[in-house]
């Protein structure tokens, strides 16, 4: 199992997985317009956070790139208009990828628009100071876009006592099928160096590392030749090897350092940001705008034009599909990668800040099948492929009495991230990751009802 | 029946993706790998090691269904790990080991040390060394009766033990082995010769397997290889028979330096007897080791030093079927002292 690590090339992380990456399908395939929904709709709660706060009304009209929503609060982002329109509703019910139905801003768009950008006003970000800029990037809207949708402007300010050093910029893309960072990297090289220079100045941080997997090493050559010799910014290659992305497994690879369990990487210094939310933001910070539209890779066996699409916010999925067409064997949709996406059960959910990509499948590769469910045979494959080095066996044996306070009491149930590794591994096919999850969620609530 | 008029959507939490290989696949790789030392086994001792084999394998199939059946689960024949155990059973037993002691020793294996814990993954000992371990103490003669291989017309006449009726004890195999034995073969495995005599069996009879010992343990050689293919299918963790080869040349080489008359050089302790076939494919037996990558090595290296002592100071001359067993009790326990540390631990977690 590790003899022929001893000869390893890239840096890497120790454990996680192999799956088929599936990225021939989009990979060559450029960042490409989609044309507007008829009507969009722009959830207000679409990061982790306070949901914003609506600022218009229905009726009013709106130009694309206008500010519609408020922040809510710190951890809370504003809202633009992704369409020239008229606001029809600021309460309608959509339902989310993750499930329960959210309010959003319905905007239905005018056909005849040009939808052009006129919204906003350059400014020179070499007179803000460290709070102005912190204040420009919560402005924009802007959140982590690798899918966390963790409002970009709050890793920004460290809490008391911490600094950030470095910088990570994460442009692994792990997620099997997903191209959209990989497009970014490639069409956007300048936008992107020119976020990283922004955020340095925003932190303070001395250096900036962008790590990117070794199957994208064309990406890594096109960011290399834009960077001047002496600058504080550097591109590596990394292994290509899920979960890489993940900004633990990645820090680890790219500085061979640990967040101390249960901490943040502020805690060592380190600040993790997605490529694509880079160059966002070099796109719009010199001219604060706010984020309208995102890359979002449409992919998978049950699509038909498989691509690189920028869509608005809010686009709904059915319409998404309807671009790109989907085959009559479709019969899961996957918003995010297939490792640590959710399927929706509707198409009406829109398309978010946070999500990557769509990937439909349709049942018939051997890797997406259903199989029957064998009793745990302590093969131990999970061990080897958790990248935090858990005891996914053990821990599901648990789960399967019910035993959630000893998994995370002695088994460290809170330090699993859900990475899928273990599930994806499992050749007895018990669904670990799904345990875990649930006993997590039943543990919550057990400190919620204790508190 | 509405899959026709209507399309299913499936709602699934994440991952998606599934590794293209299951428990029944393992099991069916691991019989595959079994095949060529059941087949040597046949060549060698000829028609009352089929026979063998097969009774086993097919008791140990009968008893799996029938505890199955009586416990209300759907049947596991399907997945393949009953089988292994029915192999395994046999290869560890003499070639001319009476039938029906053989269908005792599976029908225990399997209820005894399978079923009534609850099927696959839930036994706590290997269940083809409980079913030998049974047979060990009841009949002590029969399974210490080693007949010799390569005879004559092995291939259509049996070894007279093989059909002792059941409850009978078998007949004596001393005439039979006079008329068909090449010269001198004493009915001891080299194991037993080395301990009593001191006469070491050549390197190379031990790893071709033309030495006297149970039906599917004589060719060190060819274990060998079916294991590495295994191993190399990653469905079987080389570190495990590496840490018992590692702990039996450790233990035995000193051994062997202070006294040559006596103990036995390393490279003679893992190829006889039953350490080849114990340690490739009966150690490694998922559900029974441990899975912590300390714990495995410190469950292999039990196994060693366990077999080791058995060989040279116990009564027995064979010690790897006990050695197997014990560390299998004691895999739970290893299992729970050596959790790995995980990501980002710090010092005080580091030690729980």
């Amino acid at each position: 199992m590790g003899l022929l690590n001893l000869f390893k090339r890239a840096r890497t992380f120790r454990h996680g997985v192999h799956p088929m990456d599936h990225k021939e399908q989009t990979a060559h395939l450029a960042i490409k317009r989609l044309p507007f929904a008829p009507k969009v709709y722009v959830p207000l709660a679409q990061h982790i956070g306070a949901p914003a706060v609506a600022l218009v009304k229905p009726g009013q009209e709106v130009v694309r790139g206008e500010p519609i929503a408020e922040a809510g609060g710190f951890v809370s982002v504003p809202m633009h208009a992704p369409v020239t329109g008229i606001v029809r509703s600021i309460d309608h019910l959509v339902p989310t990828a993750a499930g329960p139905k959210t309010p959003a801003i319905v905007i239905e768009t005018y056909e005849a628009a040009t939808q052009e950008v006129l919204y906003g006003l350059d400014q020179d970000l070499d007179t803000l100071t460290r709070d102005e800029l912190i204040k420009a990037v919560q402005a924009s809207g802007m959140v982590g876009l690798g899918g966390a949708a963790f409002p970009s402007h709050v890793k920004l300010l460290p809490p008391e006592g911490k600094i950030i050093e470095t910088l990570i910029i994460n442009g692994c893309e792990c997620e099997p099928y997903l191209t959209c960072d990989h497009r970014v990297m490639l069409e956007q090289t300048d936008r992107l160096i020119a976020g990283i220079r922004t955020i340095m100045r925003a932190t303070g941080a001395r250096q900036a590392i962008i790590g990117v997997e070794d199957n994208k090493l064309d990406a890594v050559k096109a960011i290399r030749d834009k960077l001047p010799a002496g600058e504080a910014i550097s591109c590596d290659a990394v292994e290509t090897k899920y979960p890489q992305g993940a900004e633990k497994m990645l820090i680890k690879s790219l500085l061979n350092r640990e967040v101390p369990s249960g901490g943040l990487p502020v805690d060592i210094g380190v600040a993790v940001y997605n490529v694509g939310t880079m160059a966002q933001l070099g796109e719009l910070i010199p001219r604060s705008r706010g984020l309208i539209e995102r890359v979002v890779t449409v992919s998978g066996p049950g699509v038909a034009k498989p691509g690189n699409y920028l869509v608005p916010i809010g686009t709904p999925l059915r319409f998404l599909m309807e671009q790109v067409g989907s085959s009559s064997e479709a019969n899961e949709v996957i918003v995010g990668g297939p490792m640590m996406g959710m399927t929706v059960a509707s198409l009406d959910v829109p398309v978010t800040k946070g999500l990557s990509g769509v990937v439909v499948f349709e049942e018939e590769a051997e890797d997406q099948q259903e199989r029957p469910v064998y009793p745990c045979i302590k093969c131990g494959a999970c061990l080897d492929a958790c990248p935090i080095n858990l005891n996914p066996s053990m821990l599901g044996q648990l789960a399967s009495v019910r035993q959630y306070d000893v998994m995370a009491a002695d088994f460290h149930l809170n330090d699993c991230f859900e990475c899928g590794c273990c599930s994806y591994v499992c050749p007895s096919n018990i669904p670990l990751t799904q345990y875990f999850r649930i006993a997590k969620a039943v543990n919550r609530e057990a400190r919620a009802a204790a508190a | 029946m509405s899959r026709k008029q209507k399309k299913v959507v499936e709602i699934r939490t994440s991952p998606h993706l599934k590794k293209a290989i299951s428990v029944e696949q393992i099991m069916r790789n691991v019989v595959y790998a079994l095949l060529p030392v059941c087949g040597w086994s046949v060549y060698q001792f000829g028609i009352s090691a089929l026979v063998l084999i097969l009774v086993t394998t097919l008791t140990c199939i009968l008893t799996e269904s029938l505890f199955c059946r009586l416990s209300g689960r759907p049947n596991s024949v399907g997945d393949f790990s009953v089988v292994i155990t029915g192999l395994l059973l046999a290869l560890t037993l003499p070639p001319g080991f009476p039938l029906w002691m053989a269908a005792v020793a599976g029908f225990i294996a399997i209820g005894l040390g399978k079923s009534l814990f609850g099927g696959l993954g839930y036994n706590v000992m290997n269940p083809a060394l409980v079913g030998r371990a049974f047979v060990q103490a009841a009949f002590p003669v029969a399974i210490t009766t080693w007949t010799p291989g390569f005879a004559a017309g092995r291939f259509y006449e049996f070894i007279p033990s093989t059909l002792a009726l059941p409850f009978m004890s078998p007949v004596d195999t001393g005439l039979w082995v006079k008329s068909h034995a090449v010269d001198g073969f004493t009915g001891a495995t080299p194991l037993a010769l080395q301990k009593f005599e001191h006469i070491t069996a050549g390197t190379l009879d031990l790893l071709t397997g033309s030495v006297a010992g149970s039906a599917g343990e004589t060719s060190a050689l060819l274990i060998f290889v079916c294991g590495l293919y295994l191993a190399f299918r990653k469905m079987m963790d080389w570190r495990i028979p590496a840490a018992i080869f590692l702990a039996t040349a450790l233990i035995s080489g000193p051994l062997h330096l202070m006294n040559p008359a006596i103990y036995p050089t390393p490279l003679f302790v893992i190829l006889s007897g039953g350490l080849m076939l114990g340690a490739m494919f009966m150690a490694t037996d998922m559900v029974v080791s441990p899975m912590t990558p300390r714990g495995v090595w410190l469950y292999g290296a039990v196994i060693g030093v366990l077999t080791v002592l058995i060989r040279q100071f116990g009564g027995l001359t064979e010690g790897v079927m006990y050695a197997i067993l014990v560390a299998n009790a004691l895999s739970p326990l290893i299992a729970s002292v050596t959790q790995p540390r995980i990501y980002g631990a710090t010092s005080k977690e580091a030690e729980s």
